[in-house]
């Protein structure tokens, strides 16, 4: 597999890689290069140029101060699953990094680059969305933070406007007695998402006092299941509860549910009580 | 469009003007007559093409080589030190963990990212850690034998 | 020598090479000038070319040239199929190296560019205007056989391109008089087998001699030789096919490709290197596909379990041509085993070749046989549900008694020898199966869904004499071929016509000399993969390179001990028959301590200072050993899965076999072959897949798409043997490199549908994925209520 031509360039900041953005137009961003190299491979994108900003310093890294983690967007797979902070303080999304790929590809690939692709079967969309995460977007307007909930649009589409660049992903530190996890059926050949479930669970009083719930793999964009987090909410964490709510998130996917030949979109539809079930049960566990 | 990069290869420094869209893998195969780094695919399933970049395990098969500018490439060649086989050599050696060869280096090259980040894996970890690279004649068995040997031997070393 | 490596686990010889980057296969290879091709494959499955512009695929930068159909018309012959299996009414459409006027399956070749680097040469891929009219396609064999089904081949009816029968005892009045007939309709999925080295060829034609080198990923050099040479015309004296490095093979570095032969024109015709290699998507798609089968089977018996009769109808698909063997694999290889490890009196099937629009399908690893098994097992499995008997007990009922010495069965085959009791009962007895089937029970109470699964099989292996080859329609010979020969410091080197890429013969075949001839097994080499090294071979494939090449091998030794024997005596001024001999030392009778070395004899007789009278200087020998019969390896399996009741994701939770391939020459590698044979086995029952659209379309077209199967998923596997000489071969040994897939995948399937039995489900399609299996539990519950 051959790619086609271009250019590159290597930008050595975020307001030089918005300038060469700028510059040439129908140029691709570059972070790990764990979606784009692919597609170029097969000649599904040939953009004029492409702009490298896997080195740009400032984009990496995974900090927590007051309450919020803030992580980079060039920061690896590999290092939000390794990251002794994520595990503790955001479950889901160190427990989803980990389940990314295969490690070669999870010490490439970039949170930055994963998001921004957004990919239905990725695992990260739909972890942002429960996580209810900030992005920080900075384009030729200056900077933006957008809710990770607005951010995905649709299949392969976000609210990046063309020129903007999404530098950091800012997320709230779990809270006492609030816990999250990810649960995932994975392609058994390409091991990206057919239903990916996170769920952040917030007990008080050995109650659930409210959860959040949101699923990627099986819709276009990540779609936060509220019919689910509604019944569970003020209830007790039993497993009865949580199958109640777990059942009810058929209402909360609408018309778009994605289907192919390794799972139909009326199998997804079937199972997605249990995997969200899982989810939930996990991050109860998490929250205790 | 060429673009200037130097690269270390198992030790050994090189400049070039590549082309952006040639594979790192391609650049690798091309530079030193070393082919030991395989592809196996095209869509970064299989791992034939896994090295070591700056010691850490990437597909070179879904990086740039302009990616790779100005780091140390370490490829199967590379792993024997002093005409001594890795303790992960000897183990796919000692355990039957090949038959074609043709995933070797890089599954060997995979268990060695596993066993840095993970000195005493678990069968199952270890199982896990070599999620990304395919082998169409071992059934794996003999591979995780040969990691779990591997990973013995070197703990012993330290 | 006190240690016998006969039989002993030693590390493999070829290793070395292997783990250290060394070792070079056909892409590692680069020659001075080397051009790069790479190939326009049709985007339809069914379409009429009515145009080809190449005009500024010709211009791109770095070009050398483009070909298409027209160009090598008349330069390329058509595509040979070897394997003509007699009173079928075998129809060989025309099978044309590149496609002129219509595409048949997406895939199929339509012109060839070379450029100075692959890059360039996949720009101008891109610049190629081919203008199609696309027509209907298809894919599914029986529906294909119906009339009004488009037409794959103006020329071939109904896409039938054979229709074979075997027919053993009285079918019909024993299917009448049956208490209980069982009824099953198998399908034997499309698999792809994805060797991890991709296919490759490069072509080194020199003009001035007329000779052409040709590397090549094949798993039998003088087969490709021989066709490239029919195809190319060049002559076979001057090619030279080199293998000596292949990544796998499956059964689809068997046949001869139109991509290998494009390589050869282009070369030839640009008097400069050319090298191809296939993407993995390419390989998806143009190399060939194994398996695809849809089989309506039946099962007559009494009804205390004793089978009477199997009768069968297959619709086989071929795929768009007849690729090299294609023929041979749904009935010589797989009808003939339809009474397996069982004494069945009446057996017949019906096989229908058909072609379809799909990729050409070839052998696959065990080819026929894990089809022929998955009837009997299945029908096995079905029948004691019916009858409410224990699947063991059922076997045990229908077994062959054990045999040493020849056992024919109603297909008119000659097992040469089997104990298939004795393997069913080491593997009851390792699992403890009644325990074990009583955990399940308890398990199923707590909520937990286990399925256990028996597989027993016997295959046929080790092809085969070349006289049955001749009669069952195969264009070649089946015998194999070994040079022995020591040099003056008594190191050997063998020379085989097989050709090894994984099987690990470069070690056991020096375990066997060190076996018959007392060197030690560090001083063999084993050389094969050079058709201008090797002897004449017909390759390794169907188990057979050590169960046919091994014993060419044995007697190539043993005529080199007799000659030692000579001129050892006339050393030690002795009588001939008055020596004796062991451990590599030969002595005059009862004077053991007085003795020549075969290393004192290799010098003797290199330097020929001091032969005997008439005894030829040198110390080498060489076989053609032409088999009497095949071998049948057999063997027990069981596999325990475990079903998620609430997505239908099935998991394999242990794995245990007990194979019985004879003595075994090297247990660790004998070990190798099975774990690798049984994954995939595993595969074919829960993963893999090929799914085409209704146009034809490879769906699963990649690794992203088609599931392959990962260390994760899988168990230990737990490997026993037993061991039964086969009677015929000079050293017992059967063969073992497909052991695993025969049996794996009715394992799988028949743990799968006991796992599901609680639920009233009692037959899924393959690959048993989480979606069949959800969805079967649906269905049988609601057509239980």
């Amino acid at each position: 597999m051959y790619a086609p031509e271009f250019d590159y360039y290597r930008a050595g900041s975020v307001s030089e890689a918005a300038g060469l953005l700028r510059k040439y137009p129908g140029s691709k961003l570059l972070a790990g290069g764990q979606s784009l190299i692919p597609l170029l491979k097969l000649r599904l994108a040939a953009p004029v140029a492409v702009i490298d900003i896997g080195r740009i310093r400032d984009l990496k890294g995974i900090t927590v101060k007051g309450g919020t983690i803030r992580v980079g967007a060039m920061t690896t797979h590999a290092e939000l699953a390794a990251s002794s902070e994520l595990a503790e303080q955001c479950h889901a999304l160190a427990q989803a990094a980990a389940g990314i790929g295969d490690p070669a590809v999870r010490n490439r690939g970039t949170i930055g680059g994963n998001v921004a692709h957004a990919d239905p079967a990725s695992d990260l969309p739909a972890v942002l969305v429960a996580l209810e995460a900030k992005l920080t977007v900075e384009g030729p307007d200056g900077k933006r933070t957008l809710d990770a909930g607005g951010f995905f649009q649709g299949m392969m589409t976000t609210a990046l406007k063309e020129h903007e660049i999404l530098t950091a992903i800012e997320i709230p530190a779990h809270s006492k007695g609030q816990g999250s996890a990810y649960a995932k059926f994975a392609h058994p050949a390409s091991r990206y998402a057919v239903i990916g479930v996170a769920a952040v669970v917030t007990t008080s009083g050995g109650k659930c006092s409210a959860a959040r719930v949101a699923i990627g793999g099986m819709v276009p964009r990540p779609v936060r299941a509220a019919s689910v987090e509604r019944v569970l909410a003020g209830q007790e964490l039993s497993a009865e509860n949580i199958a109640k709510a777990a059942g009810q998130v058929t209402e909360s996917l609408g018309n778009e549910v994605l289907g192919d030949i390794f799972a139909s979109e009326q199998y997804r539809r079937s199972v997605a009580p249990v995997w969200v079930k899982r989810g939930l049960t996990q991050a109860a566990e998490r929250a205790r | 469009m060429k673009f200037p990069i130097s690269v270390t290869l198992n030790g050994r420094p090189y400049r070039r003007e590549v082309e952006p869209r040639q594979l790192l893998v391609h650049l690798i195969r091309d530079l030193g007559g070393v082919t030991g780094t395989k592809i196996g695919c095209d869509t970064s399933q299989c791992g034939a093409c896994t090295v070591l970049l700056d010691g850490v395990a990437i597909k070179s098969c879904t990086a740039l080589a302009v990616q790779a500018d100005g780091t140390s490439i370490t490829t199967i060649e590379g792993l024997a030190g002093d005409g001594q086989l890795h303790p992960l050599q000897e183990a796919f050696w000692n355990k039957h963990g090949l038959q074609c060869g043709y995933c070797t280096p890089g599954m060997i090259l995979a268990a060695h990212e596993l066993l840095r980040t993970n000195p005493q894996p678990s069968d199952d970890q270890i199982r896990h850690g070599l999620e990304g690279n395919m082998c169409r004649c071992t059934g794996y068995q003999n591979i995780i034998r040969a990691v779990r040997e591997a990973a013995a031997a070197m703990r012993r070393k330290g | 020598m006190s240690t016998r490596v006969f039989g002993s686990g030693i590390r493999r010889r070829e290793d070395p090479r292997l783990i250290t980057g060394a070792a070079t296969y056909t892409d590692d290879y680069t020659l001075p000038d080397m051009v790069h091709m790479v190939l326009l494959r049709s985007p339809h499955a069914h379409a009429r070319i009515k145009r080809i512009d190449t005009t500024r695929a010709k211009a791109a930068p770095g070009v050398v040239a483009v070909f298409i159909g027209t160009d090598v018309e008349g330069a390329l012959n058509p595509m040979p199929c070897a394997w003509l299996v007699p009173n079928s009414n075998l129809k060989v459409a025309g099978y044309p190296c590149i496609a002129k006027d219509m595409v048949r399956y997406v895939g199929d070749i339509v012109a060839a560019v070379v450029a100075e680097s692959p890059y360039q040469a996949t720009d101008a891929l891109d610049l190629i205007v081919v203008d199609y009219e696309p027509l209907p396609a298809v894919i599914d064999p029986e529906k294909a056989k119906q009339s009004g089904a488009p037409q794959v081949h103006s020329n071939v009816e109904n896409n039938v391109a054979f229709h074979w029968t075997v027919t053993g005892g009285d079918v019909d009045g024993t299917f009448q008089k049956a208490d209980v007939v069982i009824k099953e309709r198998i399908v034997q999925q499309r698999l792809i087998p994805n060797a991890m080295e991709p296919r490759s060829a490069l072509a080194h034609w020199s003009g001035a001699s007329g000779e052409l080198t040709l590397w090549n990923t094949t798993q039998n050099p003088h087969i490709a030789r021989f066709l490239c040479s029919v195809v190319t015309g060049v002559p076979e004296d001057k090619l030279r096919v080199i293998a000596t490095e292949v990544g796998g093979g499956f059964g689809s570095k068997i046949p001869a490709y139109p991509a290998d032969f494009i390589t050869v024109f282009c070369a030839k015709k640009l008097n400069r290197p050319v090298k191809w290699t296939e993407s993995r998507r390419e390989n998806f798609q143009g190399t060939t596909h194994g398996r695809d089968h849809i089989q309506d089977v039946e099962l007559a018996a009494t009804k205390d379990g004793k089978v009477l009769g199997i009768k069968a109808t297959s619709y086989s698909g071929m795929g768009a041509y007849l690729s090299t063997a294609a023929p041979g694999i749904p009935t010589i290889l797989h009808g003939l085993m339809l009474s397996g490890p069982y004494d069945i009196a009446a057996i017949r099937e019906d096989v229908y070749g058909i072609y379809t629009n799909g990729t050409p399908v070839e052998a696959y690893r065990g080819a026929g046989r894990p089809e022929a098994t998955f009837i009997l097992e299945r029908l096995m499995d079905m029948l004691a549900a019916k009858l409410g008997m224990d699947p063991i007990d059922l076997r045990k009922k229908n077994f062959i008694p054990k045999f040493e010495n020849g056992h024919t069965v109603a297909t008119g085959l000659s097992y040469d020898s089997g104990n298939y009791a004795g393997a069913l009962q080491k593997l009851v007895d390792h699992v403890a199966y009644k325990d074990l089937r009583r955990q399940q029970a308890e398990d199923r109470k707590k909520g937990r869904y286990l399925g256990i699964g028996i597989s027993t099989y016997v295959e046929i292996c080790g092809l085969g004499p070349s006289q049955v080859a001749g009669a069952v329609g195969f264009q070649g010979g089946l015998w194999e071929s070994a040079i022995v020969r020591f040099h003056p410091t008594g190191k050997v080197n063998v020379f085989i016509g097989a050709n090894p890429h994984g099987q690990g013969e470069e070690t056991t075949f020096a375990q066997i000399v060190a076996e018959e001839i007392g060197v030690d097994v560090n001083d063999v080499k084993v050389i094969h993969g050079d058709t201008q090294t090797t002897p004449m071979g017909w390759g390794t494939y169907g188990s057979r390179t050590t169960a046919v090449g091994g014993a060419a091998l044995v007697m190539a030794t043993r005529k080199v001990k007799e000659k030692a024997k000579v001129i050892a005596a006339h050393l030690l001024e002795a009588a001939v028959e008055d020596m004796d001999y062991k451990d590599g030392k030969f002595f005059v009778k009862g004077s053991p301590d007085k003795a020549k070395t075969i290393q004192d004899i290799a010098l003797m007789a290199n330097v020929a200072w001091n032969m005997p009278a008439g005894v030829e200087a040198g110390l080498e020998a060489s076989s053609f050993y032409d088999p009497p019969n095949f071998t049948y390896p057999f063997g027990a399996h069981l596999a325990v899965v475990e079903l998620d009741p609430e997505t239908g994701q099935i998991d394999v939770r242990r794995y245990v076999a007990v194979d019985d391939c004879g003595p075994q020459i090297n247990p660790v590698i004998v070990e190798g072959q099975v774990h690798g044979g049984v994954v995939q086995g595993i595969g074919q029952a829960l993963w893999e897949g090929a799914v085409y659209d209704e146009n034809g379309q490879l769906l699963t077209g990649s690794m992203l798409d088609y599931a392959l199967p990962r260390a994760d998923r899988l168990p230990d596997m737990e490997v026993l043997s037993t061991v039964t000489p086969s009677p015929h071969h000079p050293i017992g040994v059967k063969g073992i490199g497909e052991a695993g897939t025969i049996a794996s995948t009715a394992a799988v399937y028949n743990a799968v549908i006991d796992a599901l039995s609680p639920f009233g489900v009692q037959t899924i399609r393959m690959p048993v994925t989480p979606e069949r299996a959800f969805n079967a539990i649906q269905e049988a519950k609601a057509g239980r209520r």
